[in-house]
């Protein structure tokens, strides 16, 4: 009878009780949406490798390092293998289109990025065309492009129009990985450059480089620093990890925000279902009374409203949680390349499911604790 | 005749936990409604600040950024020599000719990386810009190896106070004076002498020009001629202009998932008010069936739910404005994605924010009353004195 | 002569109002009897209704000596009285005070969850009582589906289930028309002759007094003698 007592009640005020289901699966909903937005921001560090280091001029991205360093890292104890990637930064037909676009070392930068799967023939066809690319099927998806189209990106680091064939399509081995970027030749970009600002010839951006032993990053990485401390370029050697935190944590003022403004949204929809319950147990003083005269105790009354609120919550709760991952899908879609990875995560559903639960426990709290106390004599007499 | 005003407030003042907790939820949202308009504004005013009308910024054509940008001595010797250039004292052109450039530094706190911008002006640089001001210390001067650096930067940055030094280029760089530039972008950034600037970074050109006109009015004719001029691959923007297209995708990215946030809050906070309305019509059906049947008119009852609605909201809107007032006592930085640097800005309260921000309150009001008191009002008197 | 089944001794009781206490019962003394029909009349304020929440154990007098069942109930802890009650006494109340999301059967049953009992066992006796009132063949309609006379009648086979010592009634036909008011009525009166149910009614309609074996009055917190009725 009491779970009869509980959803019945619950349900008495069907106007009130559909608007409050609302608010809830609004309010959860919204959560969720924001906790897989802060999760996403944190996707490229988290699918970051730590048996990847990545070499930088010391100063800043914005400054290049000599191709010389090559050899020398190559040969540094420890390094089995290295590649270079140059940060492109162009437009691809409208400057919202972003995605990542590095002049690479073709013949290697494979080799480093197991993850990202391509075919031995697409893989070849990208090594004979100077002015091939590789791009990833989430790219290729977004905006329409197959095999063998041209790709005409406006640098603005690298000044000028610059046309690429696409030669190959990646898929990615794990869920987490990247699968929107495009890289092409560096050859094509040196050769280039040579001809419209030799000064800027034979630069690299960063270096990436694979240990054999990844317990021995943190050594290698100050051994390579070494190398060129009071050099003309100075480097900074950091797991790949590290590298795609700091910028995170560049944005992180907004990352924080968002969380904030997350947990504010479960504030909101506690105040009203705080109000919502507090307003139902006055009306029914005289009900709580009636129990109470008839010997039901004081913990029976609080089970009742206990009951409901929790009722509620799971249900607003639970229809929240389920609308969140179709939401989301529509959400990444409309997002485009903007965030590689916006998948729903079994963390934020935990979370959503302890907000909603919180919520059902603290709005009751109060309006439970006045209900079993209520002294029946005047409980009777009350019209709610 | 009109049910009077006490009736409606009194109510609201009977049911003190009602009341609290419904206008409580539409504080909140009243908040991050007014605190997204404040960041926006605060941005706004940071990049829009960050420019004199007069001023004319010069870059490479589609860089985007000055950090992306670079200038040939020649071709800025041929923009510098333009006749809508002004003429300062002396007849000294009033050109800056600028590098400017990225270095990561370290927070104070949590030590955790961000780029700063550092650039390198020439002496009419300080001149170009009158809202920069030394607070601290003194100007650097020309020809060594001295600094000076954003009040931003210095309060949040390692090694950027007045007397430190910053290491990079091979060379240690000392601090010899903060600047305030009046909240605009400058205050995030660090200042040097372009010429030593240049060599230690090792660029041998400019990243950017930028000249005062001679005549505001000046700006298309000067811009056609540098477009238009077959030797340069240049472009020129206002000052104003140029800065504000360098935030427009962080300042729409604000705005946007601000104001989504804001409406979907606002279901949350109009449900509230939905349901103590329609709570309060139902508690009070004895009271409504009397004074219909005194002869107050449907659409006095009406009038005076919808009020008690609006009322519940003016006093959240009113809440919700006030918590949002202390954020102007907080300094966001985050990296503007455009220019990839650091930028500090404020959240910013102005009379039309404030106006908007309880115009929105109002709004739930609104929506949240109207039916519970279109139900008051459809009561039928015989029925509703019968409940009591 | 076999010990009373309520027994009151020097009771007083009054109330808070504000800052001053307003003194209701001011030394009330007297017995019931098992197996009477009492019926208490008084005028509003009087402190009827008081005197009966003090012999139901829903509250709790102030000083003097209060014997129900056998039970000094004046000096029980709350769970005790909560129990207490459960065991001993059958409420029946002016408003009813059905539960609204129950059925009639649902709510007879409703006191049985405080005993140890099957499911089944549960709504045999529901169904029994409900028998008993007249209503068997409307158990699983809700009390808004059934007329004032009727819910009353719900109460009061809700008040026997538990086979209670006493039972009491604030005002049972205060809102009930006369027709329905006189069922209610006789039914408790049946009640107590064929089952020998103790009850003790608060009423100010002489009508329904009558209806009991005798009438005691309370005017300004004092008892009048019995008179006796039938």
């Amino acid at each position: 009878m009491l779970p009869a007592l509980i959803f019945r009640n619950a349900f008495r005020h069907k106007l009130r009780s559909l608007l409050t289901l609302l608010g809830l699966t609004v309010a959860i909903l919204a959560f969720g949406l924001l906790s897989t937005v802060v999760e996403a921001w944190y996707a490229g560090a988290e699918g970051a490798s730590s048996a990847r280091l990545v070499v930088r001029n010391s100063i800043s991205l914005v400054f290049p390092l000599p191709l010389t360093y090559r050899q020398k890292i190559r040969q540094i104890d420890g390094v089995r293998a290295i590649t270079t990637a140059n940060w492109f930064g162009g437009i691809y037909k409208e400057p919202k289109n972003f995605f990542p676009q590095f002049a690479v070392e073709a013949s290697t930068y494979l080799d480093l990025y197991p993850e990202f799967v391509l075919s031995e023939a697409e893989h070849k066809d990208f090594l004979h065309d100077r002015q091939g690319a590789v791009i990833g099927e989430k790219l290729a998806a977004t905006y329409g492009i197959k095999l063998g189209d041209t790709m005409t990106l406006k640098g603005t680091i690298f000044p000028g129009q610059w046309a690429f064939v696409v030669r190959g399509i990646y898929r990615g081995r794990d869920a987490k990985t990247d699968v929107s970027q495009m890289f092409f030749h560096w050859d094509y970009l040196n050769e280039t450059m040579k001809v419209r600002a030799p000064r800027r010839a034979n630069t690299v951006g960063v270096y990436v480089v694979e240990v054999a032993d990844p317990t021995r990053v943190a050594e290698i990485s100050r051994v390579i620093d070494g190398e060129f401390g009071n050099s003309y370029a100075e480097t900074l050697t950091e797991t790949e990890k590290a590298f795609q935190l700091g910028f995170v944590s560049m944005t992180e003022a907004i990352v924080v925000a968002i969380r904030l403004v997350s947990y504010l949204v479960i504030f909101i929809i506690l105040a009203v279902m705080a109000n919502t319950m507090a307003m139902t147990v006055r009306e029914r003083t005289a009900e709580y009374a009636t129990l109470k005269a008839l010997g039901f105790g004081p913990p029976f009354v609080m089970l009742l409203i206990y009951g409901e609120s929790l009722a509620i919550a799971a249900l607003g709760g639970g229809i929240g949680i389920a609308l969140t991952f179709p939401v989301a899908t529509a959400f990444a879609k409309a997002m485009g390349t903007l965030f590689p990875v916006f998948v729903v995560s079994a963390k934020t559903v935990w979370l959503q499911a302890c907000c909603a639960l919180a919520v059902g426990l603290i709005s009751a709290l109060f309006p439970a604790r006045s209900a079993a106390r209520v002294n029946i004599v005047d409980g009777l007499r009350s019209i709610g | 005749m009109p049910v009077p005003l006490a009736y409606s407030l009194r109510n609201l003042w009977t049911r003190k936990l009602t009341t609290a907790l419904t206008a409580g939820g539409m504080a909140l949202v009243v908040f991050v409604f007014a605190a997204v308009l404040m960041l926006d504004e605060g941005l706004k005013k940071t990049l829009v600040d960050t420019g004199e009308p007069d001023n004319v910024v010069v870059t490479r054509r589609a860089s985007g950024t000055e950090v992306q940008s670079g200038v040939e001595r020649a071709a800025a010797a041929i923009v510098e020599s333009l006749p809508q250039v002004a003429l300062g004292e002396g007849g000294a052109r009033q050109v800056s000719k600028e590098l400017v450039v990225l270095i990561s530094l370290n927070k104070r706190e949590s030590d955790k990386p961000a780029n700063v911008i550092i650039r390198g002006v020439a002496p009419m640089g300080l001149t170009l810009r009158p809202q920069v001001k030394i607070v601290a210390g003194r100007m650097f001067r020309p020809g060594s190896n001295e600094i000076v650096a954003g009040r931003s930067i210095a309060e949040r940055f390692a090694h950027t106070g007045l007397g430190e030094s910053v290491r990079f280029g091979g060379r240690e760089w000392v601090v010899v004076g903060i600047f305030d530039a009046a909240k605009s972008g400058f205050d995030s950034e660090i200042w040097g002498d372009v010429d030593q600037l240049m060599p230690a970074f090792r660029r041998p050109v400019y990243s950017s020009l930028i000249f005062r006109l001679n005549d505001v009015s000046g700006f298309a004719a000067v811009q056609n001629s540098i477009e238009s001029d077959q030797r340069l691959t240049l472009e020129a923007k206002r000052e104003r202009q140029f800065y504000a297209d360098q935030s427009e995708a962080l300042s729409t990215f604000i705005r946007i998932l601000g104001m989504s946030l804001s409406v979907i809050f606002s279901i949350g906070a109009v449900i509230g008010a939905m349901i103590t309305m329609y709570a309060a019509v139902a508690n009070r059906t004895g009271e409504i069936g009397t004074l219909r049947a005194l002869g107050f008119r449907r659409a006095s009852i009406l009038a005076a739910f919808l009020l008690e609605s609006l009322f519940l909201a003016l006093l959240g809107g009113l809440l919700g404005l006030f918590i949002a007032s202390f954020m102007q006592l907080l300094t966001i930085s985050t990296m503007n994605w455009q220019s990839f640097a650091e930028l500090a800005f404020r959240f910013t309260l102005t009379a039309a924010i404030v106006a908007k921000s309880l115009g929105f309150a109002l709004l739930m009001g609104l929506v949240g009353g109207f039916f519970p008191a279109l139900r008051a009002a459809r009561l039928n008197i015989v029925d509703a004195l019968r409940a009591v | 002569m076999s010990a009373p089944l309520v027994s009151l001794r020097d009771i007083v009781k009054g109330y808070r109002r504000g800052q001053q206490v307003v003194p209701v019962l001011t030394g009330i003394s007297f017995d019931i009897a098992a197996g009477e029909f009492l019926a208490l009349m008084g005028p509003s304020g009087s402190g009827k209704s008081t005197l009966l929440n003090l012999i139901a154990g829903i509250d709790r007098p102030d000083t003097g000596e209060l014997i129900v069942a056998g039970e000094r109930i004046g000096t029980l802890q709350e769970a005790e009285l909560a129990d207490w009650r459960a065991r001993h006494v059958g409420f029946i109340f002016q408003f009813y005070n059905l539960m609204p999301v129950l059925s009639a059967l649902e709510n007879v049953e409703l006191p049985l969850l405080l005993k140890d009992m099957s499911h089944r066992e549960r709504r045999e006796r529901g169904e029994l009582a409900l028998s008993m009132v007249g209503l068997a063949d409307r158990m699983d309609h809700a009390p808004s589906e059934l007329s004032g006379g009727q819910q009353q009648r719900v109460a009061i086979a809700r008040a026997l289930i538990t086979d209670p010592t006493l039972i009491v009634a604030d005002e049972p036909t205060g809102d009930l028309d006369r027709e329905s008011a006189s069922d209610v009525l006789r039914l408790m009166q049946r009640l107590n002759d064929e089952i020998g149910k103790t009850i003790i009614m608060v009423t100010h309609d002489s009508r329904a007094a009558e209806y009991a074996h005798a009438i005691m009055h309370l005017e300004k917190g004092e008892l009048s003698g019995r008179e006796a009725v039938r």
